[in-house]
């Protein structure tokens, strides 16, 4: 079945390549052509998909895999750093201190136009207590100025209505001489939509920028629309100054792919995004929710993100080498434990781990608990005894269960937690042998 | 000769005006997909695996998607290899037969007109999401129909978005056509019911009905779509006789799931395709027909009224895929 998200598609592969140390072409290859089906069903142009998968692969290359995570989930994350990167870390937004700030919206035909100028128009009388006038400049599509005036009603912001007999040209000048003699902050001059090879109509636009030089001509792109939507940006662009996109219908379930392409081909900024009918369904472009969204991932990159900030990494390099070298005593189950508690509660990590068996609330606060007590009954041992464990016998027991208000009984648990530890990692790495740390949660309840 | 070359001479000798139109509105679809094609074949002395690859490309490029792309080109790379074939100008022409046969399997021949019942008003249900062209579409198959000689009403089902009713409404009355509409935000569905009401009372032939657009994973929506449906039925039984989903040109792969959503709610019975005059190739509907087996009925070529026609398979993949050829 398509659509699958790109995680559900990793799932298969990361579990081929688990314990694998370093990200090489030869595990990488199934999980890249993955990447590239993913995204091409995101809608992401073909173009940009050649170049960004060459990108990932350069960057991956011989990566080293942090302690606890697969190799796919590694590459993972690199393929949405990058794509936040190609999508722009900044937020922008319309710059409204012009005045009258005049915005010129143009796209396709059924982009959303006359419906996200109403939006525009209530956000920036609604929060910003901007005085706002809308034009209705779409003087071709039947009704198109009724909807424009009904929206102007329903939010309480004047609108423009010449008919549609004159020029959208005069109308969008018309527009900018009243809001200059009657002291508007902003006008939003709506016009009709059309195709990019239209020279007369496209022509037309021009002139309106010409005229009435607007301090921002905003391009609506259709979160639906696939590989053509780069060769619409670009034309409008040539013919137009852009000065951003808005990316309407993210409501749906489309992956809107075709942002990323038109971003990465033409600079434009997204600045808004539509995501529903009602006239406050307008957010601000946020370009890493949407590296998520075109991945159909968000759990596996947060997962991965925390790993990689919270662990130390070479503390936990150190285990590792100790391990490797046969050694392992009660500091390194110690630092192991510590490791985990940065991470953050039990449950909430495992909830992040795809695939991973749910575990109930209950169940997580006992395992913290019990990891609690565990570290305090090694913390009150002597550096000799948490080196040599082998050395505690009953006498050092009972000094050990005073020293942190427990019993033998918990004390002889630990011992035999350690001892499991110890008999596991031993078997884990004559089983792997390539010096991965070892992780799984059991051994610590 | 490939089943597609035949088709081809077919389609030269036909040199209707039909054909006329057909290739000037998909005109700029054509001309990149098929000197596209033609330029890959002069490029390339020989078959190499790099040439798949560029046709899979250009697959994908139209929005064909990934899967059916595959398909395609790793049926075509099959046959040549049977038939040891090496002329990258042939293996061209075996794709659009694949391509060609792709489609027609997937499904019985379709009639595109709509089937028009002996008795009683045949009810046409137009659906899809939203800024695809579904009023347009309507006005320009009301035309057609009214053209036929055929009584023709019109249903404001959309009464969600602003403006929506007066847009039907002024198209009702340039085409000289009666319409029912209902009050802003009345339910859909009692709008529906006055127009089946009127259907039968007034002895129509055909009945458009209109809905607001609607994004397909919006659940109370579609919600709202079966119910205009079901009561749709009540009035009129086994209407609505035809649903039409209309898909944007421009549409990606999300048009696979739009036809899934539509075609679970409302049993979707054909496609009409919107805005192919622009320089989208509408790839999605191969898609389409493959995934879920539904057929294109009508594509729209422009702006005017006379701007719809019937689909034609042959047309459509000549135009898409070797139209800009010399003969």
């Amino acid at each position: 079945m398509a659509f699958e998200s790109l995680s559900d598609r990793f799932q298969a592969i990361i579990k081929k390549v688990r314990g694998q140390s370093r990200l090489t072409e030869a595990n990488m290859e199934e999980m890249l052509k993955e990447i590239r089906v993913a995204l091409l069903e995101a809608d992401v142009n073909f173009r940009v998909v050649k170049e960004f998968v060459n990108q990932v692969k350069q960057k991956a290359l011989g990566q080293e895999v942090l302690t606890k995570v697969s190799p796919g989930q590694m590459l993972v994350k690199i393929v949405h750093d990058e794509l936040e990167e190609l999508l722009g870390a900044d937020q922008s937004e319309v710059n409204l201190s012009h005045r009258p700030t005049i915005i010129m919206m143009c796209g396709l035909q059924g982009t959303g136009k006359t419906t996200t100028s109403g939006k525009l128009a209530k956000l920036f009388k609604n929060k910003l207590h901007k005085k706002v006038l809308l034009v209705a400049g779409d003087v071709y599509r039947p009704a198109a100025i009724d909807q424009l005036c009904t929206i102007g009603k329903q939010i309480d912001v004047d609108v423009l209505n010449m008919g549609d007999k004159v020029s959208p040209v005069e109308i969008a000048k018309k527009g900018k001489e009243k809001a200059i003699m009657e002291g508007y902050d902003v006008v939003i001059i709506d016009t009709a939509g059309r195709l990019q090879i239209d020279e007369t109509l496209m022509d037309e636009l021009v002139n309106i920028q010409n005229d009435v030089k607007p301090h921002e001509v905003l391009l609506l792109v259709d979160a639906m629309s696939g590989q053509d939507a780069v060769n619409v940006a670009r034309a409008f662009n040539e013919k137009l100054t852009l000065t951003g996109m808005v990316m309407s219908k993210l409501d749906g379930d489309a992956r809107g792919g075709s942002a990323l392409s038109i971003k990465h081909l033409t600079g434009i900024p997204i600045k808004y995004a539509g995501v529903g009918e009602k006239l406050d369904d307008l957010e601000i472009f946020h370009p890493d929710r949407m590296a998520d969204r075109i991945l159909g991932m968000g759990d596996v990159v947060s997962l991965v993100e925390k790993v990689q900030s919270e662990i130390d990494e070479k503390q936990a390099r150190k285990t590792t080498n100790r391990f490797m070298s046969g050694k392992f005593d009660l500091n390194d189950m110690l630092d192991t434990l510590q490791q985990f508690n940065k991470l953050g509660s039990m449950g909430g990590l495992l909830k992040l781990i795809p695939g991973m068996p749910k575990i109930s609330e209950e169940d997580s606060e006992k395992a913290e608990k019990q990891m609690k007590k565990t570290k305090a009954i090694i913390y009150s041992m002597t550096p000799e005894e948490r080196a040599h464990p082998e050395i505690i016998k009953n006498s050092r027991k009972v000094r050990i269960a005073k020293g942190c208000g427990m019993n033998n009984y918990e004390v002889n648990r630990v011992l035999d937690q350690y001892e499991k530890m110890k008999k596991a990692m031993k078997e884990m790495k004559s089983r792997m042998g390539n010096g991965r740390f070892p992780g799984g949660m059991g051994m610590f309840r | 000769m490939g089943l597609f070359s035949f088709i081809k001479e077919k389609i030269l000798k036909k040199n209707t005006k039909t054909k006329d139109k057909y290739v000037a509105g998909l005109d700029k679809s054509r001309k990149n997909f098929s000197s596209k094609l033609n330029l890959l074949s002069k490029r390339y002395q020989k078959v190499t695996d790099e040439y798949f690859e560029e046709l899979e490309e250009i697959l994908i490029e139209a929005d064909v998607g990934v899967n059916l792309a595959l398909d395609i080109v790793e049926a075509t790379r099959q046959e040549i290899r049977q038939k040891g074939i090496y002329e990258p100008k042939e293996i061209n022409e075996i794709l659009v037969d694949k391509m060609f046969v792709s489609y027609a399997q997937q499904g019985e021949n379709i009639v595109n007109e709509i089937t028009f019942k002996e008795e009683g008003p045949t009810v046409l249900l137009v659906v899809g999401v939203n800024g695809v062209g579904k009023t347009t579409t309507i006005a320009k198959l009301t035309k057609r129909y009214l053209d036929q000689g055929k009584k023709v009403l019109l249903v404001a089902g959309d009464t969600f978005r602003a403006g929506a009713t007066e847009q039907l409404s002024v198209w009702a009355s340039r085409l000289g056509c009666d319409i029912v509409v209902g009050k802003e935000n009345q339910d859909p569905a009692s709008v529906a019911y006055d127009g089946m009401v009127k259907a039968k009372q007034g002895h129509y032939d055909l009945v458009i009905c209109d809905t607001a657009g609607r994004l397909q994973n919006k659940l109370n929506l579609m919600n709202e779509l079966s119910k205009m449906k079901r009561v749709i039925s009540k009035e009129i039984p086994d209407a609505p006789h035809e649903t039409f989903l209309i898909i944007d040109a421009t549409t990606g792969q999300n048009g696979v799931l739009q036809a899934k959503a539509f075609k679970e709610c409302t049993n979707v019975t054909g496609v009409v395709i919107t805005k192919m005059d622009g320089t989208s190739k509408g790839g999605i509907i191969l898609a389409i027909r493959d995934e879920l087996g539904i057929p294109v009925r009508f594509i729209g070529l422009g702006e005017k009224m006379e701007d719809l026609e019937e689909f034609d398979l042959d047309q459509y993949l000549y135009g898409l895929c070797l139209g800009g050829e010399e003969e």
